[in-house]
């Protein structure tokens, strides 16, 4: 099953930092979700973005993992060469990710 | 019990004016915030600032407030606002100007200021959070430096009776919780309260997304009426708990999906979200879908403010130059690499430095780079070169060597566009408090 199927995601950014949040839809998918969504697998999945580490917070009531990618915005919003320098397109990115 | 009605008419500098017009007339609210300043938005007005001592402040701020004056001051809305920006004084003018002109015969503008710390803080022995290197290493690229106030001179504001408060630089939420503090007459070191208005601020800064925008996926996200799509108000009691909402009939849905993606929206550690006037903790949020397009929102905390201020420094940092060809039909995406190949041989081969650079086909690998991207064949592509070099001179070289694609490239190559842009950059340090003093210019018509 993909992740698109099971939760919704957002992308903000601080810096030359990406945020990412990856939400249940429904709270019965959330343990699969936290099990699956690791900080090791979503730095590999962005591998070609993210140069630096990947921290996850927890919040189970909410359903709610928020990944925080270091050095993933080539240098930050005011001086990316990216197209999307904010970054706004990678929450997309991740719902094609594969769960168990 | 008392409620205040809290609407964001604005989540960005540009953002769209119906639906705050919408919200002044139909949201019957007690105020009206507009959040206009990203990271570096500050650091491109001073540079309109210095070209003309007029300017400065947002460019829609004449569009916005000609869209809502009257029906604020008719109802006896109180604006808030950080369209300020680099000109906060200029803005409270404009604004004065903008009420006579509609008609206006009393209004109460309070200017606050503050927030420019540039003068003298390169004296400061300030390390660079990003790189970790002392602010002097910018040396006079430092173009502008603004530190994120608090609520604290918004609320003295408010209690001067101002209808219209204008400022620069201001922590986002901050400019939602003054309004709560004054009218519920909260202690400023009641953590928990300043919380939970951090919270309720934070869900309602970047307007329209926490009522559907940002958010629709077809088939798996929809939204309805997403054209239409309203702007967000909350009604906050005295403890600070709110229902975010929005007006009856317009686009868009206020659900616990739109407002959890909301609640972590740009936050680190959930637990631990640094502001001015507190550090909260959305970690025991709770959300409660209380009706159609109205959820309630609940359970944050606070602790102990920061001892420091954060401070944006904007600073030049050379020129970008950029080019894009587009190529389509049969083999295009082989040519679009060809194009590539070719435009990187060129530009290496010149004299042009490259601090930095991208070579990447639009529609193949741009976004995320070829791993997440293999095994698609477009239709068309557009390749895109980008270069980050010292001066105007190499960056539009960079361009026009993208241009003569046209006549020295792979076949098919159409639709070329070019960009030179001055990169004005943003980096953050953090400063005591005690270096920074607020003031506020009260105008009246």
């Amino acid at each position: 099953m993909l992740l698109r199927e099971i939760a919704h995601t957002r992308t903000g950014d601080k810096g030359n930092r990406s945020i990412i949040s990856v939400i249940a839809y429904d709270l019965k998918d959330f343990p699969a979700i936290e099990r699956a969504v690791t900080a090791e697998r979503v730095r590999a999945y962005y591998a070609d973005t993210v140069k630096g580490e990947v921290e996850r917070y927890v919040v189970p009531h909410l359903g709610a993992l928020n990944f925080v990618l270091h050095d993933a915005l080539g240098g930050g919003v005011t001086r990316s060469l990216a197209l999307d320098a904010h970054g706004k397109c990678l929450s997309s990115a991740i719902l094609g990710m594969t769960i168990e | 019990m008392k409620t205040i009605r809290i609407g964001a008419g604005a989540g960005y500098s540009g953002d769209r004016i119906p639906p705050a017009a919408e919200l002044a007339e139909k949201g019957d609210l007690d105020y009206l915030v507009f959040e206009c300043l990203a990271e570096r938005t500050i650091a491109l007005a001073q540079l309109e600032r210095s070209k003309d001592a007029r300017l400065g402040f947002d460019p829609l701020l004449r569009d916005r407030m000609e869209a809502v004056l009257l029906a604020c001051a008719g109802r006896g809305v109180k604006i808030i606002t950080n369209m300020g920006a680099a000109n906060p004084q200029a803005a409270g003018q404009e604004i004065i100007r903008i009420a006579r002109e509609l008609g206006l015969d009393r209004l109460k503008v309070a200017v606050v200021q503050g927030d420019d710390v540039l003068p003298g803080l390169q004296d400061q022995n300030l390390t660079l959070l990003e790189s970790g290197a002392p602010l002097q290493s910018l040396g006079s690229t430092v173009w502008s430096a603004n530190v994120y106030l608090g609520a604290e001179a918004l609320v003295r504001a408010l209690r001067l009776g101002a209808d219209v408060v204008i400022t620069g630089r201001v922590a986002d939420p901050a400019l939602f919780l003054a309004p709560l503090i004054h009218e519920f007459d909260w202690s400023m070191s009641d953590w928990q309260k300043m919380g939970q208005g951090t919270v309720v601020g934070h869900l309602l800064e970047c307007a329209g997304q926490v009522t559907g925008g940002y958010f629709a996926d077809p088939g798996y996200r929809d939204v309805p009426d997403l054209a239409n799509l309203g702007f967000p108000l909350a009604e906050v009691s005295a403890d600070g708990s709110a229902v975010i909402t929005k007006v009856a009939g317009s686009g868009g849905c206020v659900t616990t999906a739109t407002c959890a993606a909301q609640l972590l929206y740009e936050v680190e550690n959930p637990a631990s979200y640094l502001q001015p006037d507190v550090v909260a903790d959305f970690s025991g949020v709770t959300l409660t879908q209380v009706g159609p397009d109205r959820v309630r929102i609940e359970g944050a905390q606070g602790h102990q403010r920061p001892p420091t201020l954060k401070v944006t420094v904007g600073y030049r940092d050379g020129f970008i130059g950029e080019g894009q060809i587009s190529y389509a039909g049969l083999g295009a995406e082989a040519r679009g690499r060809l194009a590539l190949d070719v435009l990187k041989q060129r530009l290496e081969a010149s004299d042009i430095e490259a601090l930095d650079s991208r070579y990447e086909l639009i529609g193949v690998n741009a976004m995320h780079g070829e791993a997440l991207s293999a095994g698609h064949t477009p239709y068309e592509v557009r390749a895109r070169v980008a270069l980050r070099v010292a001066t105007l001179k190499e960056a539009e070289r960079v361009a026009n060597e993208v241009e003569a694609m046209y006549l020295n490239g792979p076949a098919g190559g159409g639709g070329v566009t070019k960009s030179v842009r001055e990169v004005i950059a943003a980096a953050s340090t953090l400063v005591p408090r005690e270096l920074v003093q607020t003031s506020i210019t009260m105008m009246e018509l």
